[in-house]
């Protein structure tokens, strides 16, 4: 039977993780840090199906796919955000954004 | 029929409640009947109540209505408790009140706050209903507070003098130093005993607590606090005078006849604590004595007829005290009958004459008044005697209880009779001096007076509170289950001699008020020339000179830290708290930059630092 | 296979960190695309296939197809992409790089000191699909009403 050290699969997932946290920070078109969020989320998603494979049990797809349905949702709800944002100011940069400041 | 006594409050707090949520707006038509009818229904209950529970031949009945709260151990209920005592309370109040409030119909008709008037007054009754009503300390209290407020309330009742308004003031606070004292007293028992209900409280502090032990000795010392401020007694005498800035009826009411005795009730209500502390009851023997003669020698310099009257509530509430001290439980609740009888009639008489006068109060500006106020006349005439304890009126009967119960005291049983007959000598000097300089004399009256004020609502109750006051003497109080196993039963006898002369000294004071203001055969200027006569003329008038003594002692430097600390300093602190805050405010609104992804670098920051110190721990 | 897990995961990880590089915005879809599809490989490979397929169905189909055409209707011409580049200094790269290599230090820390092997077991449809419409449908009938409310307020917030 093959295997794999269960630390890699994890260590994949934290890599991409911090790859789209870092995209997150870095970007200033909220289409990128939409999309970077999408990578955290399928992150997390891979470290349940990693969890799944370690105990042979179907629960981690289970949660996964309920990632799964949150990323679309959230997917929707944002472009939709985007989509409103860019009618009102003609730009994507999100330091537009800060008439909340204090 | 019994059970029915719920309804002696209700009626009183309906009338209150119909009078209240109208905002005062209903004419006098309908007003007048609302307030003075509840309190007619409830005196028509209360006699009823009154027959059967003495046809009854029981001691007492308790009647609950529902539990008030109940936290822990501790569960007042809303719990009716009749006995003697209580009778004798809830029939004073009733009867006396609705005479009142009757005679107020008249007497308040061109007032054009006559509904908000008859409001207070409701209100007052049921408050003083369920003082006396109460079967436990908690039910007694919030009776007590009630009566305070409409006190309060009535003395300013025309608020728009601020004079009024001091006065009012003034009764309030005085009486709250008494009211702390007693709900102390309140807490003390309650953690002694664990309850407050007075019976089983009396029973428990029998039991518990050995005779002149000192928790019984603080806690009658408390509770008798509370009843010297509300019964205007040494040293917080000096708000009853003042309060007469209310309406007459108020006075008559409030000031006379039912509030200012709650503090004898209180004390007949829980004599058994006293008998405990036997020094304390001695104490309310000499405080009761000292204001029954200060009092009655201010009351002869007053030039005011209702401060008059004022100073002799003061005296004849000192009396009851006195009877109080002495043990005799019975006389002293005699005595609050009786002179809620005349003391009553006084005022209210007193309050046809000063309307009658257009609101003169000031009786050097009056007199020769017989022959155009016949009522009042008669009324002054049966009231003063009654007052100065003439044989067979109603306060003869009662005073000489009292004064043959100080008398039979051994010790200084003597000192006590002593000091009450010789205010009852100085009771005959002021009463009739009033008597004489309203009625006879020549008349000073600066308007032309053309009759007498008042129809059959104001001279009907003056005609009963007569009756009374001239045979209030021979009802019986059916008291005796109540102080049965703290009296002295024993029958005293007193020879003729010291009966004769307590019959003859106040008539030797109403002699000397003839000759000095009737006859004029001594000057009353004569007396007063020398410089010492002057001063203390001048002492008597400002009632001892307490207030000043009391303005220099607690309001004089009272005012002094306030105008002092005019910039607060606890203020301060609290200012340090919202400068604080407010720099820290202006501190965090920087990190607020309305950038996204400052607010996320943030976040991660806090992560890896929380992910850090979890790693390092 | 355990080759194909190593070579899908570098494949991810390069093309992830090309996505937040790109400044041409297709061009970064299309990466990110290939790391969904390469993260699909790894859940194959972990013996995932049902989430491999769905990864590669509604990842890599749907929600960037969804992208697509937003960025379409936004029509981001060569001026956006002028824009892009001078926003991607490497300067900005500093503080969240900090961040992040301090975030996944910590989190190899923690993996170091794992030292387990996962047996392959494949874990088809018919095991997922029984706990989903079993145990779980409560949560299914909540993702439901998730996405439900996820597309009226898609509707309405880009509604003119």
């Amino acid at each position: 039977m093959e295997t794999i050290p269960v630390e890699h699969g994890l260590i994949l997932a934290g890599i991409l993780f911090c790859l789209g946290l870092i995209g997150v920070l870095t970007r200033r078109n909220i289409v990128f840090v939409l999309m970077s969020l999408e990578v955290m989320l399928n992150a997390s998603g891979l470290a349940f199906i990693v969890a799944a494979t370690r105990w042979g049990h179907a629960e981690g797809q289970v949660m996964f796919l309920m990632i799964l349905t949150l990323a679309a949702a959230e997917v929707a709800v944002g472009l939709g955000l985007i989509i409103q944002m860019f009618r009102r100011y003609q730009t994507v940069d999100i330091s537009v954004l800060s008439e909340m400041k204090g | 029929m019994l059970e029915l006594i719920w309804l002696l409050p209700t009626f009183p707090l309906l009338g209150f409640l119909a009078l209240v949520l109208t905002g005062g707006t209903l004419p006098k038509q309908i007003a007048g009947p609302i307030g003075a009818g509840s309190i007619g229904l409830s005196f028509a209950v209360a006699a009823l109540i009154a027959m059967e529970f003495i046809g009854s031949g029981e001691d007492y009945f308790v009647y609950e209505a529902w539990t008030w709260m109940s936290v822990g151990s501790f569960s007042p209920g809303f719990t009716f408790y009749l006995d003697g005592l209580s009778t004798v309370m809830m029939l004073v109040i009733t009867g006396v009140g609705f005479l009142i409030h009757l005679y107020a119909t008249g007497y308040m008709a061109d007032d054009p706050s006559f509904a908000r008037f008859f409001s207070y007054m409701n209100l007052f009754v049921a408050a003083m209903l369920m003082l006396v009503l109460g079967d436990n300390l908690v039910l007694l209290y919030l009776g007590w507070e009630g009566v305070g407020l409409c006190s309060y309330l009535l003395i300013g009742f025309w608020y728009t003098n601020p004079a009024n308004g001091y006065a009012a003031r003034k009764a309030f606070v005085v009486t709250r130093i008494g009211d702390t004292s007693m709900a102390i007293g309140l807490f003390l028992l309650f953690a002694q005993l664990g309850t407050l209900n007075i019976q089983d409280l009396m029973h428990a502090a029998e039991g518990e607590w050995e005779v002149g032990s000192g928790y019984a000795v603080a806690a009658a010392l408390l509770l008798l606090g509370g009843a010297v401020g509300k019964s205007a007694q040494l040293p917080l005498q000096t708000w009853l005078p003042d309060a007469m800035a209310g309406p007459t009826p108020i006075s008559a009411l409030i000031h006379a006849a039912t509030m200012v005795t709650a503090g004898v009730y209180l004390i007949a209500r829980t004599h058994i604590l006293f008998e405990l502390a036997p020094s304390v009851q001695l104490l309310v023997a000499w405080i009761g004595l000292a204001t029954l003669l200060i009092s009655g020698f201010t009351a002869m310099t007053q030039s005011d007829i209702k401060r008059v009257l004022a100073y002799s509530t003061v005296s004849q509430i000192g009396y009851m005290f006195l009877g109080l001290g002495v043990g005799a439980w019975s006389a002293s609740v005699f005595h609050l009958m009786t002179h809620a009888f005349f003391k009553a009639l006084l005022f209210l008489a007193s309050g046809t004459v000063i309307l009658s006068l257009h609101h003169e109060q000031n009786i050097f500006k009056m007199g020769a008044l017989r022959k155009v106020l016949p009522v009042s006349f008669a009324s002054f005439l049966i009231g003063s005697l009654a007052l100065t304890a003439f044989p067979f009126t109603s306060g003869y009967f009662s005073k000489d209880e009292i004064l043959l119960g100080a008398l039979a005291v051994e010790g200084v049983g003597t000192w006590l009779w002593l000091g009450g007959l010789i205010g009852a000598f100085f009771t005959g000097i002021y009463t009739f001096r009033l008597f004489f300089i309203v009625f006879f004399g020549e008349s000073n009256v600066k308007h032309h007076v053309d009759k007498e004020v008042g129809g059959w609502h104001m001279n009907g109750p003056l005609i009963i509170l007569m009756i009374l006051a001239l045979v209030g003497g021979f009802i019986h109080v059916p008291v005796e289950a109540v102080f049965s196993h703290g009296e002295a039963h024993d029958e005293h006898h007193v020879s003729g001699l010291i009966h004769g002369i307590m019959i003859a000294v106040p008539l030797i004071g109403i002699g000397i008020s003839y000759l000095f203001f009737m006859s004029k055969t001594f000057s009353v200027e004569k007396l007063m020339a020398s410089g010492m006569a002057q001063s203390l003329h001048k002492f008597w008038l400002g009632g001892w000179g307490f207030d000043t003594l009391y303005n220099t002692l607690f309001v004089n430097p009272f005012l002094f830290l306030a105008r002092i600390n005019r910039k607060d300093l606890i203020d301060r602190f609290y200012a340090l708290i919202v400068a604080l805050s407010q720099a820290a405010n202006g501190m965090i609104v920087r990190t607020q930059t309305g950038s996204l992804r400052w607010y996320a670098l943030t976040l991660v920051a806090g992560l890896v630092f929380i992910v850090t110190l979890g790693a390092l721990l | 296979m355990i080759t194909l897990f190593y070579l899908a995961g570098a494949i991810a990880v390069i093309s992830t960190a090309a996505v937040i590089v790109q400044t041409n915005i297709v061009h970064a879809l299309l990466y990110l695309i290939l790391s969904l599809l390469a993260v699909a490989v790894v859940f194959y490979v972990l013996g995932a296939p049902f989430a491999a397929a769905l990864e590669a169905i509604v990842y890599a189909g749907a929600i960037l197809v969804l992208f697509l055409f937003v960025i379409m209707m936004l029509n981001l011409g060569q001026h956006t992409r002028d824009q892009e580049r001078s926003w991607l200094s490497a300067r900005m790269f500093v503080a969240p790089g900090i961040m992040s290599a301090l975030l996944l230090g910590q989190f190899l820390n923690v993996m170091s000191q794992i030292d387990q092997d996962m047996t392959i077991t494949r874990v088809g449809v018919m095991e997922v699909s029984a706990l989903l419409f079993g145990p779980y449908v409560l949560a299914v009938e909540l993702a439901s009403i998730l996405l439900l409310a996820g597309l009226v307020s898609a509707y309405h917030l880009a509604k003119k």
